[in-house]
């Protein structure tokens, strides 16, 4: 190739780079805002238990196994959307799922639970978005991949599905699960 | 394209001027009361340059999403508790990341975003002015020796034809 080809080619080449570079930004999503929280200790929180009133639940749940916490509401049709594959993971893995019952209120999240079963270890009840607000929640459903150090490695917006947890969320699990001696 | 009556225009203008004034005032401010006219200022600035991460077209200040009353509630909270600006952004920024700010802020993995387009415009003039100089100053091309000697030729010869057309 000559100097003159090459010089003829140019634009084309950075056109077609610029092309490439736009039309990957319009595959991206922007409702997905990566959260700063990643690799960092889930922030405290001190909440009554869904369904038990008087238990308070803390961070202390967290440690010793790897945790999904999964942010939902009975308001929120992704939650139902992905409240099978929940049920799924809590019964076929070793994780333990807990829920985040957020800006919704314990009769309704009680009956939701009551009717399309119960994955979750334990719900912490959040109605007024006091710690969710701690936590970066934007919107219902998040879940959040906690390791047994009480450390957040992940962080899934919107509903889970089979692909999303077996591409995205159990490889993470897999790799922060306690080594059993 | 025929123009659409000017009246017409007229009352589309109101239109959209009346929805814009009803939904600016769909909510008010009216709930959060300050005894101190720097702390209200303060608010009114915080929640015009966060970012409700539901909608992400409109400020906390604009935003009718659960999360965005929920966020004004929190910068109101800390704003009456004698939080400076500084600690309420980086609170937020802490659990919600840059994206909170509409302005981002200048760092690392942004100085593409805020040099990049002066690099541009910087990268730009340089090969302009260059294709200018290189116009201007491209030496003529040499001729060799045999091409020498046919112009010699050809000049010689067109002299003569001048010399006898003449």
């Amino acid at each position: 190739m000559n100097k003159a080809t090459a010089r003829a080619l140019t634009p084309l080449v950075v056109f077609a780079a610029l092309a490439a570079l736009l039309f990957y930004g319009l595959r991206l999503d922007p409702r997905k805002v990566p959260s700063p929280l990643v690799d960092k200790p889930a922030p405290a929180f001190e909440l009554p238990s869904l369904e038990d009133p008087g238990r308070v639940v803390t961070n202390a749940i967290l440690l010793g196994r790897v945790s999904l916490v999964n942010v939902w509401a009975s308001w929120c049709p992704s939650c139902r959307q992905e409240h099978a594959e929940l049920m799924d993971i809590a019964r076929s893995n070793d994780v333990q799922v807990i829920g985040f019952n957020w800006k919704d209120t314990r009769p309704e999240a009680l009956q939701m639970l009551k009717r399309y079963g119960n994955p979750y270890v334990v719900s912490a009840y959040d109605p007024d978005n006091r710690y969710g607000l701690h936590w970066g929640v934007y919107g219902a459903p998040e879940t959040f991949v906690i390791d047994g150090e009480g450390i957040i490695r992940y962080k899934h917006i919107g509903p889970v599905d089979r692909a999303v947890w077996e591409t995205k969320i159990l490889p993470i699990v897999e790799k922060y699960r306690p080594q059993t001696s | 394209m025929t123009r659409p009556p000017r009246s017409l225009s007229l009352a589309a203008i109101a239109l959209v001027g009346l929805l814009t004034s009803v939904n600016l005032s769909a909510y008010t401010l009216e709930e959060f009361t300050f005894e101190d006219e720097a702390k209200r200022d303060s608010f009114r600035d915080l929640i015009g340059k966060l970012r409700c991460l539901v909608c992400q077209n409109e400020s906390l200040a604009s935003s009718q999403a659960g999360v965005a009353e929920d966020l004004r509630k929190e910068v109101y909270r800390m704003i009456q508790e004698g939080q400076t600006d500084e600690e309420i952004i980086s609170f937020l920024v802490d659990r919600y990341g840059d994206f909170v700010l509409y302005e981002p802020p200048i760092k690392p993995s942004t100085y593409i975003l805020w040099f990049g387009p002066f690099l541009f415009l910087g990268l730009a003039g340089f090969l302009l002015f260059r294709a200018l100089g290189r116009k201007k100053t491209e030496p003529e091309q040499e001729l060799t020796e045999a091409e020498r000697a046919r112009l010699q030729r050809l000049l010689a010869a067109s002299g003569n034809n001048q010399d006898t057309s003449e």
